[in-house]
């Protein structure tokens, strides 16, 4: 889009997009372990119905995908092919880390195969804690991500920045802080808006630590 | 009759052109990578297969994408943590997995739960059997293109996890199995409750068996498809229902004098003579009406008392060796435990059904071809954290 790598859309604009981006997204599963099923669960079952949401499960490749839903234990072994696959997807794109074991190694915290957190490989942007993780708690998740990328700059995330949110671009603008996101001014308006973009980051589901 | 020049010629033009025909259609070799990531493969299954043309010459299963070191991780836990391991080598049925090893530790200390534990324990292991072959039923169809199956199968599996979550607490990975008994009582109208379950799991069944096995695509490419016979299956070591699908008759529930509850019982363990894909998938069936069958009868025989025995607070298990395996919804699960007196395991083998039961892949696969690997993987069924571990 000419007008997304130039700079910056019209307000109005970027709300449409990140509107319809928000309630379109293809979820590629990377079930690798018992999250897997219960990520079957959210995605499959009758009962939890991530349709309703607007994710639509079931991509039938990577290359079609928005965003990506790994769950279950990334072994050293498989860690090569998830990090192939996650190039193989289009901008822009996310990830969503189910389980403990895709957080940060989960019950192997101690093994010799285990790569300690999928984090390692691919920038994660919501985390849901849990052994395996309620179908409930990955809808949050989903949700989380939704209102991320309603709140989301594209140009930044064009750019690939670290911070993406609409606020960091606004107080950039203002000269409030640099794009590495160190302090200008003495106030910044990032701490004082409660939108919910203003989370901390990593976002976790729950809010509690991502284990 | 003598030919002429001319049709001498013309025949060994068109010979000529057979040939080159030939060499032109002979087909060259492939190898197709099926997995690490393929849906078919229930996880991260690598399958190498070598085609020419559309069949098969030759396979090998490459295992390890999901090699955890629950071994190694053994014996850096104490006993009682060992369960919130085991729990996860196959995930679907988890509760399964924890008791083999509590026995062998109970065998070592030379406790025994008190039968009311026994009881409850009995009927999990049978919920989480038919929670995880449940899926197995509703999976079937989707290797095969059949969606509507697999969304049966997730709405009736959820109130069989409702159950086990009403009583131990967790809906996947219970950990609920203690040395000398259960961690807690059954909580109240969990009985009847599982009553009207199991009559919905009966339903449930009966929906699987017109819908997917009477149809008559899935008999199609089911039936005569991956032959396994009984002596190569015992071979093999296969176990569950993969050899009772061969036709051999081998259940250890009923074969072993377990402190269980399923000599309590009336049930059936059902063979098929055929042993191809169709057999596989049509004992499960069985399996999960008999494992309902077990489910209500041993409901009225839940004896009152204590589910718990006298053990000391911390748990060290004395020197020695024992070996305790069970027939776990994918076959024979058992785990070797060694212990030298201290709090954890000195060391543990376990052994895992799948990791035998793909072991056939290889045999079973040659020759097919490359539609039918689909379904005979499917029929096989295997867990990747049971193959790996
Ligand atoms: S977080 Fe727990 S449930 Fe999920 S893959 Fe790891 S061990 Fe399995």
């Amino acid at each position: 889009m000419g007008l997304v790598d130039k700079g910056r859309l019209p307000a109005p604009l970027t709300k449409l997009f990140n509107m319809s981006r928000s309630y379109s997204l293809w979820v590629y599963q990377w079930g690798l372990a018992c999250c897997a099923i219960e990520m079957g669960a959210a995605f499959g079952s009758p009962r939890y119905d991530v349709m309703r949401l607007g994710v639509i499960p079931l991509p039938a490749s990577p290359r079609q995908a928005d965003f990506v839903c790994v769950s279950g234990t990334v072994t050293d072994k498989m860690a090569p092919a998830v990090k192939r696959l996650w190039e193989q997807m289009p901008e822009p794109k996310y990830a969503i880390s189910m389980g403990s074991c895709a957080n940060c190694g989960g019950p192997y915290w101690d093994s010799y195969s285990v790569t300690k957190g999928v984090d390692q490989i691919l920038p994660v942007d919501i985390y849901v804690p849990g052994c395996p993780p309620r179908p409930e708690a990955l809808l949050e998740g989903i949700v989380l991500l939704q209102q991320r990328i309603k709140n989301e700059d594209m140009a930044a995330k064009w750019r690939g920045d670290e911070f993406t949110t609409l606020q960091r671009t606004r107080a950039v603008e203002a000269g409030e802080v640099d794009r590495d996101g160190e302090l200008i001014a003495e106030t910044h308006s990032i701490s004082e808006d409660p939108t919910p973009d203003a989370r901390p980051e990593p976002i976790v589901v729950g809010g509690g630590p991502i284990e | 009759m003598s030919l002429t020049d001319r049709q001498q010629l013309s025949y060994i033009a068109s010979q000529a052109a057979d040939a080159r025909l030939n060499v032109e259609l002979e087909t060259e070799g492939m190898t197709l990578n099926i997995g690490p990531q393929h849906p078919a493969t229930h996880g991260t299954l690598r399958i190498i297969c070598r085609l020419d043309g559309e069949q098969v010459i030759w396979a090998e299963p490459s295992a390890g994408y999901m090699h955890r070191g629950y071994e190694k991780l053994t014996e850096v836990r104490t006993f009682p943590q060992v369960t919130t391991l085991v729990n996860r080598i196959d995930w679907l049925g988890s509760f399964a997995n924890e008791v083999p090893f509590i026995l062998a530790a109970e065998k070592l200390m030379e406790i025994e739960a008190p039968p009311r534990a026994q009881v409850i324990r009995t009927i999990l292991f049978e919920l989480s059997r038919i929670a995880n072959v449940s899926l197995f039923l509703g999976d079937l169809g989707v290797q095969m293109g059949a969606v509507t199956p697999v969304f049966l199968a997730f709405r009736d599996r959820e109130y069989v996890l409702n159950l086990i979550e009403g009583a131990t607490g967790g809906r996947f990975h219970p950990n609920f199995d203690r040395i000398g008994g259960l961690k807690d009582d059954l909580p109240k109208g969990w009985i009847d409750e599982t009553r009207q379950v199991v009559k919905k799991l009966m339903q449930f069944c009966d929906t699987i068996e017109d819908l997917l096995f009477g149809n008559e695509i899935f008999q199609s490419r089911m039936r005569g498809i991956g032959v396994i016979p009984a002596d190569i299956a015992k071979d093999y070591g296969l176990s569950g229902p993969n050899l009772r699908a061969s036709g051999v008759d081998w259940d250890l529930r009923r074969d072993q004098d377990l402190p269980l509850a399923w000599d309590k019982v009336d049930w059936k363990v059902w063979t098929h003579p055929d042993g191809d894909s169709w057999a596989r998938c049509w004992i499960r069936l069985q399996e999960t009406r008999e494992a309902c069958k077990i489910v209500e009868q041993l409901l009225d025989q839940i004896p009152a008392g204590p589910v718990m025995t006298k053990v000391p607070r911390i748990i060290k298990v004395p020197a020695g060796e024992a070996w305790v395996s069970t027939e776990n919804p994918l076959g024979e699960m058992g785990y070797y435990v060694v212990s030298k007196g201290d709090l954890g395991p000195f060391r543990v083998k376990i052994r895992s059904a799948s990791f035998n039961n793909i072991s056939i892949v290889p045999w079973v696969l040659k020759g097919v071809y490359v539609p039918d690997v689909i379904t005979i993987l499917a029929s096989l069924y295997f867990i990747l954290g049971d193959i790996d571990r």
